[in-house]
């Protein structure tokens, strides 16, 4: 039950992640700020908002402000009739799900395989990325929620 | 803390901001013992309780007070300086009291024998001149009063609408205290509005009756109150102000549910849901509307910390004040409640400190000394109406107009063509005060701005109306509770959006061949509705779709206008469809999306969908960048267009082309015209052998451009209106083209009267007016009145000008403000009439002039010691920080742009006024 363990303390040595794939790309959310997976659905666009900005939504109640994932890291746009899911996540007390290409599996990752930003990613994506795990036969960018709203939210702010 | 303190410490601070007001009271009318009997009560209470909890130091201080009350009831008189010792000393406990709820029960260190010793002193001197008896009396006072007490307290008991079953008196009970709690005569009715303050728990009243000022009743009737009160005290019950959010939060959502049960029953023709749905629907709105008002307080309760706030202000400022109070018992949403207080105070210091005059000006303009501050609320339509008047000096116009000059809010320009109503809302700017001394009261540059950004943050508006001498009053209108709003549902751009109701006043369809259709001036979109034109704008360009897919949406003409009022402004938004209307629950945006001014907040509709709510505020300021709203601000704006062009392509200026008398266009820069204007056929009068309308409460004679022109039978008669010093003239004219911007060059002169030339504007030969000309037919005296004083007339001003338009159209402005003026065309022209001994007292020169230009000239004019001294004004299109520089170093004397009459006015005044020796 060792594992259970590490999930209630949010272990030091192995973190669980919910994968999901953005324009082909590997990235791993922490599964502790990951409230539940959802297909966005009559997402209501948002004028004059900042172009990541999908829309709103309504999920079982709450608004939910929807965040394309693929605007904000800079890759070209999906296929008009392409499948989309979304991930629900918190940040501070407001609900954000971020909509991506699709949803992988959970994997338990060791800091082992952990790390830093390698010096020349870009920088747009270094921003939000909490570092690199090393998988079997592909990488995986961790996605940092803190980092990716301080990016988005500060900046507009100040505009 | 444990309960007993923080109840302690509730009740305490209610009672006294209730001794505040009771003591306010006194001090007008010192006889009344009911009042005094009340605050006695009250701080003896106080005291007894502080005794009871182990407060020693809050004890010693409100016996001191006690004391020299007792010595009021006694018959000792009442002075003010008594009373202003002992707010003091009800102030010091508040601040004991603060300190010890931060602290959590400790009473702070610190001593209050100067407060005590000063009470004592005041009470010693008033008992020598009380009665020996008395006196024995109150010598024993402080010892007998628990005994006396008993039996009063029975005639005056607690407020009503408090628990008798709370911890604090139930421990009085148990320790045999001599307080028999809960009731309270309705006598006390006043100061028990005044109850419910900052602290969380709120009361929950039972609808007793509340008055502003209650009438004193006898105390047989006032016992048989209390008897009555109790049932009515025991009706009521605390409950914390969270648990009220909490049920008006799960109520929102319940609205919101049954919105969407309502939306899909709607779909189902026959549903067997339909007449449960159609109960739970009115239960829910009963529920609502059960909810909203446990939320619901008097507006008195923001009123109640004024009567004590306007005495100690009457002290300061030596001002003596009466503030009048009406409708204090209207109701309104607590979260309003709050967000209003603070914004009242302000304004009521305002009041005090800027509006009232010192008693002597008030004595010598023949009002009464008392100067009086009137508060008064009451409910129209879903708003609340709160307006502060004082019947003071009102807003002195020509102050806020130096201030705004002062601050460049706005040039002199600007300001001219402004109406007081316009001027008086500058001091509603950022950093706006008028008063010309900081004072501890007011004067400190915060002020109007706050109040209105406050009062607009909660959807409501602020009005200002102030008549010079008579006084000002603000109105304040809010709308009632913030939590659940009715809005209207458009469609614009294939999305659906929100409007709250309260700023749409009404909706117009629009088609192309109908009554209503869109008009346009230039680009600018505008409708005629009721003889007004309102500015329009589409919905997708404020959401910042691309113009030209608006504009060609705008084309098709068809669709619905929202007419919206925002403060003054009223203007038309385009829509695409209008759906219904629906009350919604304004929720928040995320962060994310606050930085969006053009909306609110978002909802879940009946269908579940979400919807962005439009913000009336954020469209008004839009408004005032995106489009132009052309009527009022026409000319204003021709203004600057013009000086814009100017500045970017020389001479290019804004032309109003139009139509009249014959086929041929006309002209006439813009910036000359102050208002287009259309009148009914009906309404134009004819008298005394000429045409005029009534506009603006006078009349005003209409002028034909050509003497065969005759004007529409039927409909109505556009005209242009020129306004110069309170005198305005009707052009008329058959048809407005256009508004242009073209390079104004007057290739064939004219011999016709009233005609200054033809130019190419729109690649057509067009005919430019002469305002000089027809001025004088409206009124024969125009270029002879008022601005011209005797002194200008004797001023002899030389004109420098190479374009024949300008040399036109300045020529007139020069004379209208009494000046003779010689135009000449070029430097060298102006230095040979310099030669031939032509005297001029001072020379307006163009800049942009082929051979010699005005640097140049002037540079040339210094150099000869007979002109050294001659003012001499700079005219340029091109008015920028180094070409001011430049003028400044050529020596010239000050720098005017070409399109700024009232400047050059002005600036020509100053320079006679401040060098009419060395001119003449």
């Amino acid at each position: 039950m060792s594992s259970n363990d590490n999930l209630a303390t949010g272990a030091e040595d192995s973190i669980q992640y919910v994968t999901v794939v953005i324009g082909g790309q590997l990235f791993g959310l922490p599964i502790s700020q990951v409230h539940d997976v959802f297909v966005p659905d009559s997402v209501t666009r948002v004028p004059l908002a900042a172009p990541e900005v999908a829309g709103v939504l309504n999920l079982r109640g709450r608004i939910v402000t929807a965040i394309d994932m693929r605007k904000r890291l800079h890759l070209p746009d999906r296929d008009e009739n392409a499948q989309v899911m979304a991930v629900g996540i918190e940040h501070k007390g407001e609900s954000y799900g971020l909509v991506i290409d699709t949803v992988g599996e959970v994997l338990r990752l060791s800091m082992d395989s952990h790390e830093p930003n390698p010096s020349n990613l870009d920088k747009r994506w270094a921003e939000i990325s909490g570092g690199v795990h090393r998988l079997d036969g592909k990488l995986m960018i961790i996605l940092d929620i803190k980092r990716l709203f301080g990016a988005m939210v500060e900046p507009m702010a100040a505009a | 803390m444990d309960d007993l303190l923080s109840e302690f410490l509730t009740e305490t601070n209610e009672s006294l901001d209730v001794v505040d007001v009771e003591l306010v009271k006194f001090e007008q009318e010192p006889n009344n013992a009911k009042i005094l009997d009340n605050i006695f009560r009250l701080v003896h209470t106080i005291k007894g309780t502080c005794g009871f909890l182990g407060l020693p130091r809050l004890e010693a201080l409100a016996h001191a007070a006690e004391t020299l009350m007792g010595k009021f009831r006694d018959g000792a008189p009442v002075t003010q300086e008594a009373v202003s010792l002992i707010l003091i000393s009800i102030d010091r406990i508040k601040e004991i009291l603060a300190d010890l709820e931060t602290a959590g029960g400790a009473e702070p260190e610190g001593s209050d024998d100067d407060l005590i010793s000063e009470l004592e002193r005041l009470s010693l001197s008033a008992r020598t001149g009380a009665e020996a008896e008395a006196e024995a009396e109150a010598a024993a006072g402080p010892d007998v009063t628990t005994g006396a007490l008993v039996e009063q307290v029975l005639e005056r008991p607690l407020r009503p609408g408090e628990v008798s079953l709370d911890d604090l008196e139930r421990a009085f009970r148990e320790a045999e205290c001599e307080v028999e709690l809960p009731v309270e005569a309705a006598t006390n009715a006043p100061a028990a509005e005044a109850q419910e303050d900052a602290p969380p728990p709120l009361t929950v009243k039972a609808g007793a009756a509340r008055k502003a000022t209650a009438e004193p009743k006898g105390p047989e009737k006032a016992e048989k109150e209390n008897k009555s009160g109790s049932s009515v005290s025991s009706q009521s019950i605390r409950v914390a102000v969270e648990t009220l959010e909490h049920l008006m939060t799960m109520v929102s959502e319940l609205v919101l549910t049954r919105n969407q049960l309502l939306e899909i029953v709607r779909r189902h023709e026959d549903s067997e849901f339909k007449v449960p749905l159609q109960r739970l629907s009115n239960v829910t709105a009963e529920l609502q509307e059960g909810v909203m008002k446990t939320r619901m307080q008097p507006i008195g309760n923001a009123w109640q910390k004024l009567p004590r706030i306007v005495r100690d202000l009457s002290q300061e400022l030596d001002k003596p004040i009466e503030l009048e109070m009406v409708g204090a018992e209207t109701e309104l949403d607590r979260q309003v409640l709050e967000l209003i207080k603070d914004p009242l105070t302000h304004m009521i210091r305002n009041s005090a400190d800027h509006g009232l005059e010192m008693p002597s000006d008030r004595r010598a303009v023949g009002k009464p000394e008392k100067g009086t501050i009137t508060l008064s609320a009451y409910h129209e339509g879903g708003h609340i109406i709160i307006e502060v008047k004082d019947d003071g000096r009102g807003i002195d116009v020509e102050r806020v107009k130096s201030k705004v000059l002062e601050r460049g809010l706005a040039s002199e320009a600007e300001l001219e063509k402004m109406t007081d109503q316009q001027i008086h809302k500058f001091i509603f700017h950022a950093g706006f005060s008028t008063a010309t001394n900081v004072t501890s009261v007011s004067g400190r540059g915060v002020g109007m701005d706050v109040v209105r950004n406050n009062v607009e943050l909660i959807g409501g508006s602020i009005d200002l109306r102030s008549t010079a001498g008579q006084g000002s009053s603000f109105i304040i209108k809010i709308p009632l509770t913030l939590a659940i709003v009715s809005a209207l549902i458009v469609e614009a751009g294939g999305d659906r959006y929100a409007i709250p109701q309260l700023s749409v006043v009404e909706l117009v369809r629009v088609q192309n061949n109908s009554e209503h259709r869109i008009e346009r001036i230039k680009d600018t979109p505008v409708l005629r509705l009721r003889n007004k034109l309102l500015p329009l704008v589409h919905m997708s360009y404020l959401l910042g779709a691309d113009e030209t897919d608006v504009n060609s949406e705008l084309e098709s003409d068809t669709g619905f206008i929202v007419v919206m009022q925002v403060g003054n402004q009223t203007f038309g938004v385009v829509v695409d469809g209008v759906f219904h209307t629906e009350e919604i629950v304004v929720k928040p945006m995320s962060s994310m999306l606050r930085n969006l001014t053009m909306f609110s907040g978002n909802t879940i509709l009946g269908d579940g969908a979400v919807i962005m709510i439009i913000d009336p505020n954020g469209v008004a300021s839009a408004m005032a960048s995106h489009a132009s709203s052309v009527v009022a601000e026409g000319e204003r704006k021709g203004v600057e267009e013009a000086i814009a062009a100017a500045i970017d392509g020389q001479s290019s200026v804004s032309m109003l082309l139009f139509r009249a008398g014959s086929s041929e266009p006309k002209a006439v820069p813009l910036s000359l015209v102050t208002r287009l204007e259309e009148f009914e056929v009906s309404k134009i009068e004819h008298s005394n052998g000429r045409d005029l309308v009534q506009y603006r409460g006078a009349l005003m004679p209409l002028v034909y451009i050509e003497p065969g022109q005759t004007r529409r039978s039927e409909g109505t008669q556009p005209m242009l209106v020129f306004s110069d010093a309170g005198r305005s003239m009707g052009l008329v004219v058959d048809e407005i083209v256009d508004i242009v911007e073209d390079r104004m060059n007057i290739e064939v002169g004219s011999d016709r009267a009233g005609i200054l030339g033809s130019a190419v504007i729109k690649e057509k030969a067009t005919e430019v007016i002469d305002l000089g000309y027809y001025l004088p037919q409206a009124f024969e005296d125009w270029f002879m009145r008022k601005e011209m004083d005797i002194a200008a007339l004797t001023k002899k001003v030389l004109l420098v000008d190479d374009s024949a338009f300008f040399r036109n159209m300045l020529t007139p402005v020069l004379k209208a403000a009494g000046y003779d003026v010689t135009a000449c065309q070029s430097a060298q022209q102006a230095f040979e009439l310099l030669e031939n001994g032509d005297t001029f007292h001072a020379i307006v020169s163009d800049i942009e002039m082929p051979d010699i230009n005005g640097f140049e000239f002037c540079e040339a004019l210094r150099r000869d010691p007979r002109f050294r001294k001659l003012p001499v004004l700079a005219l340029s299109a091109v008015v920028s920080p180094a070409s001011i520089e430049r003028g400044r170093q050529a020596g010239f004397d000050d720098y005017v742009a070409k399109f700024d009459r009232p400047g050059l006015i002005a600036s020509l005044k100053d320079m006679f006024s401040g060098e009419l020796g060395i001119a003449a």
